[in-house]
């Protein structure tokens, strides 16, 4: 019947359609067919947005690693600094930098919906929009925390941040250890996602 | 896992309802228990903290994508707190049964037909006609 | 309507109460803070309120935001962790009172 607006590589497999999905097509086929917007400008929606990955946030915490006056600039203006590394984070929401110190660990949550600095890590892992980590991350931390097999020692601060408004907020995790030797590449390796959310630290080297 | 189709989740403005009576939306969840049985003397306990790594099929990009295109950083039919709005205005059941992005695409439609954008009739025109495939 | 300048009502440092209350509509100061004593931590900014732009009114005029920080104790009856541990939000000044 109606043509093929759509032919991306990666559909969704053989199980029948849910109502769901049917509704995306109902939906994104009216749309198309009302001029709003093409199957292209989706398809080069969904490619910008795959440009946007954890690795991203790995660069500007490596960078911050290994260059104080960078990190200083981080801290004071986190989206011009992020800005600066060429990454395109937006005019809004604005993205501000945590750092974890020896005496002092952050975790971030949003718990009344999903806020996450998705501009410059893409889009957010299905355990940081669960309900069972909003709803306990703020009241439990250590014990989430523990989950993710991080241990916090009872003299550090756990600091949960519940990003509440227009702010998006992104953990700089403390340099691990032994990492004196490595080039900003390797340090940037050592980030993950999980990292700079605050539920573990960055790897250890090796 | 193959998801059953479910029953059609009707259209109804309960949800907003609520909302406007001053009840308290279903995502404000911070320190909000969710308890798996009533047995026992109603202890409730929150399960831990679901890990698996979710692959994002084809549609709920195009959703996420959609969002884009017609929200604030597009032709902003809507912004992003009339979404939350909407969202919020999911009944509980609703709002805890349905994933992520089920529940956008759920406020996405919503949204377009409160903004007149798309007409109830065309769409349950257009998803009677896919269902016939 | 030229947005007015807004000053910022309470400064970093001071002590403030989160309003109670269960206005209806869409609020984003979460319930678990709504009556908890805290700290000015930073002025976060000047928006246009989230309130009524979630039902497509302009949000004049703007509200200035602040992050708010609180000790766990003080959130939560039975928090678990050391006196230390802290937990921080955006809070905009019309949920804020100072004490």
């Amino acid at each position: 019947m109606a043509h093929d607006h759509e032919h991306t590589p990666t559909e969704d497999g053989d199980h029948p359609p849910t109502e769901y999905e049917l509704l995306e097509r109902a939906l994104r086929e009216l749309l198309i067919e009302k001029g709003v917007f093409t199957a292209e400008d989706v398809r080069r929606t969904i490619d910008d947005w795959d440009t946007r990955t954890p690795a991203n946030g790995g660069k500007v915490v490596a960078r911050a690693w290994t260059d104080p006056e960078y990190k200083a600039r981080l801290l004071s203006d986190s989206k011009a600094a992020i800005e600066e590394l060429g990454f395109d984070v937006g005019p809004a929401p604005q993205i501000v930098v945590l750092e974890n110190t020896p005496r002092r660990h952050h975790v971030v949550v949003c718990t009344l919906c999903s806020c996450y600095p998705r501009t410059l890590l893409g889009l957010p892992p299905d355990w940081y929009k669960s309900k069972e980590y909003r709803s306990r991350v703020v009241v439990e931390p250590r014990a989430v925390l523990k989950e993710f097999g991080t241990e916090v020692p009872d003299d550090v601060e756990i600091k949960v941040v519940d990003s509440t408004a227009d702010l998006r907020y992104l953990v700089l995790p403390e340099r691990p250890a032994g990492t004196e030797g490595l080039s900003e590449d390797e340090l940037a390796a050592l980030v993950t996602r999980d990292c700079m959310v605050g539920v573990t630290n960055a790897n250890p080297p090796g | 896992m193959v998801k059953r189709v479910p029953r059609r989740v009707p259209l109804t403005f309960t949800g907003r309802t609520l909302v406007m009576a001053g009840m308290p939306g279903p995502h404000d969840i911070g320190g909000k228990k969710f308890g798996g049985g009533g047995q026992g003397g109603g202890g409730k306990t929150t399960g831990a903290v679901p890990r698996g790594e979710h692959v994002f099929a084809a549609w709920e990009k195009r959703a996420d994508a959609i969002n884009r295109l017609i929200g604030g950083g597009g032709k902003q039919f809507y912004i992003l707190d009339e979404m939350r709005r909407t969202i919020e205005s999911l009944s509980p059941k609703d709002y805890f049964s349905l994933s992520y992005y089920e529940r956008w695409i759920r406020a996405l439609e919503m949204l377009l037909v409160e903004k007149g954008v798309l007409t109830r009739a065309e769409i349950d025109g257009r998803l009677a006609a896919l269902r016939q495939g | 309507m030229a947005d007015a300048e807004v000053a910022y009502g309470f400064a970093p440092g001071q002590r403030v109460r989160v309003k109670t209350g269960d206005p209806p509509g869409h609020i984003r100061t979460p319930t678990y803070l709504r009556g908890k004593e805290g700290v000015i931590e930073d002025r976060q900014g000047i928006y246009r309120n989230p309130e009524e732009l979630a039902f497509g009114k302009p949000g004049l005029p703007k509200k200035p935001l602040y992050l708010v920080r609180f000790r766990q104790q003080d959130v939560w009856r039975d928090y678990s962790g050391p006196g230390t541990d802290t937990l921080s939000a955006d809070i905009y000044e019309h949920w804020l009172e100072a004490i």
